[in-house]
């Protein structure tokens, strides 16, 4: 057995209110593919960041072929050995393969100058020894080449740097199959010429088809570690065996369900096909997935924002067909977005006027700011109040908020709309586990006074306590469907496209 | 308990002294005036210094609704000279004409306004290049219009707004219709921003336009409408600026930046979500009070530009820092 090319051990890496790693020892061998595996949030990507220099570990050690290392900025890392590719490229789209290939370290002639033809012929080799390299020239531009390409081109890079070490992160994330069968040669002829290789996924087929070895990561600890490949079945245990802790509140019982506010028959856009779903009033649905499978797609379709260009939806019962947002929410459909900061919130602005937005922006642009046809300050407030949100005053800049109570003044915009369908994209993110409940607690009570709730949540053990019925997408449709109370074992082989458990 | 006093305590600290600094400034400069010409205490003094103030103050509240809601209008001063020589050219010397050339002036203003928001709207122009290229054409045009040498006459009935004053009022003995019309423009343009529905779409699609589109805010048509009012403003200070600065065709040139530098010194966030029309108007008395300065320092016009440039440097500079501070 050959010795680790890297060692980490007992790295511990704490920020501020979270333990982000415990105690995490992990090796790699030359000529290995090792699997780190997790949920969002175990700390894989801390890992990676601790190993390239990015983060500092508060303890514990990082050890290059040996010897002890200190990296304390990326080029570091990379000038000693070890190449790290983000699921965004760090390849420059208006430049040639070539250029990008040696970028920073373009071959010189005698005099100085860029050395094209030597940085050419050494692209070729760089790339030869990839099966896709026939189809790459190294005067094309990046950006003129498909994901699957770019990403061999990456490799290529990180290769004639001479990296010991690839770290891939989710490098699947935006491949179609072909492409992935691409990238797989590509990794195994990493893997023959001795290249130590962390390759970080989701998906059960990825990990049977390249790994050696497999580290699972829950919570910042190793949960398990396996000398070879188990059955899907064992990773998926380590992943999530934890208990689904009591602060959800109770599903719905069946006589608080009534009659479907929203239905879609065959819906389909370039990012979905063959939505059949139905939200009823009272009833929260989940939507399950891994990233990129197209749920956040399927709430913008609904929500009017990247619109069904075919199939049928029906609100109540009657057919719409919503172009905009602002359609869809006259028709009777609140979101609140998934990235709070970027997409719901105006920052500069009180909370009040966040929660005023979009009843403000239904009304008269000459009716007062106080008071509107659909409502007026004194609602926000008792609506605000009622959400018992901590402010200051409700007069205060939204931005000094914590991330809880930013999120309960989105809540309460919806809120004086009375939506009839009522989206939430990850509505926990980054925030507390006490406001968690408070949010958990606010979408069941609007489930009781009658809407319906579609719930997308990357966050599995949420989606399982609290929805009534979870939905599992993958690759644009919707591949199964569970009720409360399902594991989180099933679900992820869903999820993952082991759809044996999934009938 | 802790958690909620803590916060609380911090506002206070941080809310205390809110006045705008912009209303200092223009005190320190207004007793500087004072010192050098104690007749400014007197109803001319002040009264003409608010006339010459009030094309300005009116463009500032309108170009202060653009950059709230995230852009520039740099076409207000070439507009400007459109409408004085545009007028000039349709009234020719017919006092009569005025009952129409008003009306049609403003819709130009309004025209112009609604042009400069589709093409940022629509064709997806940033502002600061599609106005840019609006000034340069509106400018070309005057210049075709008038043949590059426009009659240098308004009738009377025209320069009654820029020129006029309203005799025998009590108190201050008389007012300028200018000072007159820019109350109205200021009252008008304030309580559409800071009392009305559409102020706080304006403020929420300059702050965050993902946001606002995504809470159904009519992004564009609340865009299109900041910019229809700056128009609107423009042909309102080129109909003024008419009555008491008489007829060529540089008459507007540089007045586009004159109220971008009110408007910051009324603390407007440049790039979009904090403006306030009250402030520009003290940003724009402000401006004309220190261009007031140097003349009584008998300092020429070229230093007036460097300063004015100075000035707007050292207002961003100032914004950006205390934007730095409260950690926006």
């Amino acid at each position: 057995m050959t010795a680790p090319v890297i060692e980490m051990r007992g790295i511990t890496k704490t920020f501020p209110g979270v333990r982000a790693l415990s105690d995490v020892s992990f090796d790699v061998r030359a000529g290995e593919v090792q699997a780190l595996v997790g949920e969002n949030g175990a700390g894989k990507s801390t890992l990676i960041k601790i190993l390239s220099g990015v983060y500092r570990a508060d303890s514990g050690e990082v050890r290059l072929g040996g010897t002890p290392v200190h990296f304390s900025h990326p080029v570091e890392s990379l000038a000693a050995g070890i190449a790290v590719i983000y699921q965004e490229f760090s390849l420059l789209p208006e430049r040639t393969v070539a250029q990008n290939l040696f970028l920073g370290r373009e071959p010189r002639t005698r005099f100085g100058l860029i050395d094209a033809r030597r940085m050419r012929e050494e692209s070729r080799e760089a790339l030869s020894l990839f099966a896709a390299a026939g189809r790459i020239d190294p005067d094309r531009l990046v950006g003129e080449l498909d994901v699957a390409t770019q990403q061999v081109v990456e490799i290529a890079k990180a290769v004639s740097t001479g990296a010991r070490v690839v770290v891939m992160d989710e490098p699947t994330a935006a491949l179609n199959e072909a492409e992935c069968e691409e990238l797989f040669a590509a990794v195994d002829t990493l893997r023959g010429r001795g290249v130590a290789i962390i390759y970080i996924t989701h998906r059960m087929r990825e990990i049977t088809r390249l790994a050696d070895r497999v580290t699972v990561l829950k919570d910042g600890e190793i949960a398990a570690r396996f000398d070879e490949v188990p059955e899907p079945g064992a990773i998926v245990r380590a992943m999530v065996g934890r208990d689904i802790e009591d602060f959800y509140a109770p599903p719905a019982r069946p006589e608080e369900i009534g009659a479907p506010v929203l239905a879609v028959r065959g819906g389909g856009n370039d990012r979905l096909r063959d939505i059949d779903l139905e939200v009823r009033a009272g009833e929260i649905v989940g939507l399950a997935g891994i990233q990129g499978a197209g749920r956040v797609a399927l709430a913008m379709a609904l929500f009017g924002e990247a619109p069904f260009d075919r199939g049928e939806v029906t609100l109540d019962g009657e057919t719409v067909s919503f172009r905009t947002p602002r359609a869809a929410i006259r028709g009777g459909v609140g979101l609140l977005p998934g990235d709070r900061k970027s997409e719901g919130l105006v920052l500069m602005q009180s909370v009040r006027d966040n929660g005023m937005l979009t009843s403000r922006a239904f009304a008269s642009p000459l009716s007062s700011h106080r008071r509107n046809a659909n409502g007026d300050l004194g609602g926000m407030d008792r609506l605000l109040d009622g959400m018992e949100i901590r402010a200051a005053n409700y007069d205060q800049d939204i931005r000094a908020l914590s991330g809880g109570n930013q999120q309960k003044a989105i809540v309460a915009r919806w809120l004086s709309m009375r939506p009839r369908l009522l989206i939430f994209i990850e509505p926990t993110r980054g925030i507390d586990v006490n406001s968690k409940a408070g949010i958990y607690h606010l979408m069941r009570d609007l489930a009781r006074e009658g809407a319906g709730i579609l719930m997308i949540s990357s966050d599995l053990p949420e989606v399982i306590g609290v929805a009534d019925r979870v939905l599992v997408m993958q690759e644009g449709r919707i591949v199964a469907e569970f009720p409360h109370g399902a594991s989180e074992q099933e679900v992820m082989h869903a999820a993952t496209g082991e759809r044996g458990v999934a009938a | 308990m802790t958690d909620g006093t803590r916060p609380r305590g911090a506002e206070r600290r941080l809310r205390a002294p809110r006045i705008n600094p912009v209303w200092i400034l223009l005190a320190v400069l207004i007793a500087a005036i004072i010192y050098m010409n104690t007749g400014f205490v007197e109803p001319t003094g002040y009264m003409n210094f608010l006339k010459r103030a009030a094309p300005l103050a009116i463009l500032a509240a309108g170009q202060v609704y653009v950059i709230t809601s995230g852009g520039f209008d740099l076409s207000v001063g070439s507009l400007i000279t459109l409408v004085v020589v545009g007028s000039s050219m349709l009234t020719n010397n017919d006092p009569a004409a005025t009952l129409w050339v008003i009306p049609l002036m403003l819709g130009l203003g309004l025209v112009v306004g609604f042009v400069n928001g589709l093409v940022v709207c629509f064709l997806r122009v940033p502002s600061l290049i599609a106005t840019l290229g609006m000034m340069i054409t509106l400018n070309g045009l005057a210049f075709l219009w008038s043949g590059g040498a426009p009659r240098g006459y308004l009738p009377d009935t025209y320069r009654f707004f820029g020129r006029e004053l309203i005799r025998d009022v009590p108190l201050v003995g008389f007012i300028p219709v200018s000072v007159i019309v820019m109350a109205v423009v200021i009252g008008a343009y304030g309580w559409l921003m800071h009392r009305a529905n559409l102020g706080r779409q304006v403020h929420a699609i300059g702050d965050n336009p993902v946001a606002a589109h995504l809470a159904g805010v009519p992004v564009a048509r609340v865009r299109i409408t900041a910019f229809v009012l700056s128009g609107l403003s423009g042909a309102v200070a080129g109909i003024l600026l008419g009555g008491f600065a008489g007829v060529s065709t540089d008459v507007g040139a540089g007045y586009e930046l004159q109220a971008i530098t009110a408007a910051v010194l009324g603390g407007a966030q440049l790039l979009g979500g904090r403006g306030s029309v009250p402030a520009a108007f003290g940003g724009a008395l402000a401006l004309t009070a220190i261009f007031t300065l140097l003349n009584f320092l008998g300092l020429p016009q070229p230093v007036r530009q460097v300063v004015q440039g100075l000035i707007l440097i050292a207002a961003v500079a100032l914004a950006m820092h205390r934007r730095r501070q409260t950690g926006t």
